[in-house]
């Protein structure tokens, strides 16, 4: 790997060993904590109590602040776990398989959490809880994927098999991708098109912009405290035989 | 990179590109089925079926909503700024519905001509101010 700078190939290498990472999460973790804590207070206090009322949705536009943060993560952490998914193909990472599996659920839960709010704020807005335009219904399917992910990964008893087979299916599913962000500008849906990611400035007023985006970064935040935790987990139920948690188990007894 | 990760890597390539192309080609064959609603032009030309139920989105004009019974009888025209197509409704519309705003209605076209809906969704668009902010934008709008 001529082309990657050797430290960082050497940091990579490490931070790839089960027990190094292991000890790495439960460093980090407490920090990523109250950084998602001061996030999460800051982002709050700005979307819910200093950012103005809308001129035309009053105060029920505020759900902003929950759905778009949350639809914006199920994107990311599917692109996450698609990367992950080409880096355990490729290079048989054990870490990346582990990494891709522990965001499933999460990405799940941001999704769910997506359709939810945008369907409580559906109903009085355009006065309907759901419909079937092309946004809406291609992030229903980012919802199965990852349920699909999650299934997949339980019923294959053989867990490096299992993975394999996973990051196939996370590979696949990334076509939806693309098609969920650009859903509104191909074709007339009734979710309104992008306000944040337009190339021109974000028709948004910046009063409202900042707690959106605190709220964006606080998010991701939470993504790694969870992610970390899961991973730990996962690591902890495939290694249980390995001479590191052996090693661990007697630390803490 | 080891030649079989090199090969590895193409593989996944070539699957992803693959994807998207049958993706895209897929698309394109289901484009007129993914689009929500007919604009307000493509009935004037005819493209929207005429015996049978479909969406219609578009502006309400201005100055155009009446209630001409004492019932919930609304009627409206909608317009994509090119062509208005004369709308009736009769129910509860949603918050947002209010002159000049986009909606999207189901219904038919009837013998006259006319959109009767059955059902009317607000379709709210994507900017977000203060009041101030838009009371400001809007007069010098007004005077030109």
């Amino acid at each position: 790997m001529s082309w990657i700078p050797a430290p960082v190939s050497r940091f990579f290498h490490r931070t790839s060993s089960p027990p190094y990472f292991y000890a790495l999460a439960d460093r980090f973790i407490p920090w990523l904590t109250v950084i998602f804590l001061v996030l999460l207070g800051a982002g709050l206090y700005g979307g819910l109590y200093l950012a103005p009322t809308d001129y035309q949705q009053g105060d029920s536009y505020r759900i902003i602040y929950i759905h778009v943060p949350a639809a914006w993560m199920s994107l990311f952490i599917y692109v996450l776990m698609a990367v992950m998914g080409g880096i355990a193909l490729i290079w048989r990472m054990k870490l990346a398989e582990v990494m891709l599996i522990s965001s499933a659920p999460i990405g799940a839960g941001f999704t769910f959490v997506a359709l939810v709010t945008g369907s409580l704020w559906g109903k009085p807005m355009w006065g309907t809880w759901w419909v079937w335009d092309a946004r809406l219904t291609s992030e229903l399917i980012l919802l199965f994927l990852y349920m699909g992910v999650i299934s997949l990964y339980g019923a294959i008893e053989e867990k490096r098999a299992a993975a394999r087979a996973v990051s196939i299916l996370a590979l696949v599913g990334v076509v939806n991708i693309p098609i969920i962000h650009y859903s509104v500008q191909w074709w007339n849906t009734l979710h309104q098109g992008p306000t944040v990611s337009k190339m021109d400035k974000p028709s948004i007023h910046v009063s409202m912009l900042v707690p959106l985006l605190l709220m964006a970064v606080a998010f991701k935040f939470y993504y790694l405290i969870a992610v970390l935790q899961a991973a730990k987990l996962e690591l902890l139920k495939r290694e249980t035989s390995s001479q590191w948690v052996k090693a661990l188990l007697e630390k803490q007894a | 990179m080891k030649p079989i990760r090199k090969q590895r890597l193409f593989l996944i390539i070539l699957m992803l590109a693959g994807l998207g192309l049958a993706a895209t080609f897929a698309l394109k064959a289901f484009n007129e089925n993914l689009m929500y609603f007919f604009s307000t032009s493509d009935v004037a030309a005819g493209k929207a079926p005429t015996n049978a139920v479909f969406r219609l989105g578009g502006m309400v004009v201005k100055g155009s909503v009446e209630r001409p019974n004492a019932d919930l009888l609304v009627r409206f025209k909608l317009s994509d700024f090119e062509k208005e197509v004369t709308v009736e409704y009769s129910g509860i519309l949603p918050d947002l519905f209010r002159e000049g705003q986009g909606i999207v209605a189901k219904g038919a076209l009837d013998s006259r001509g006319v959109f009767v809906a059955e059902e009317v969704l607000a379709k709210h668009d994507e900017n977000y101010m203060p009041p101030e902010v838009a009371g400001s934008l809007k007069k010098p709008a007004a005077q030109p």
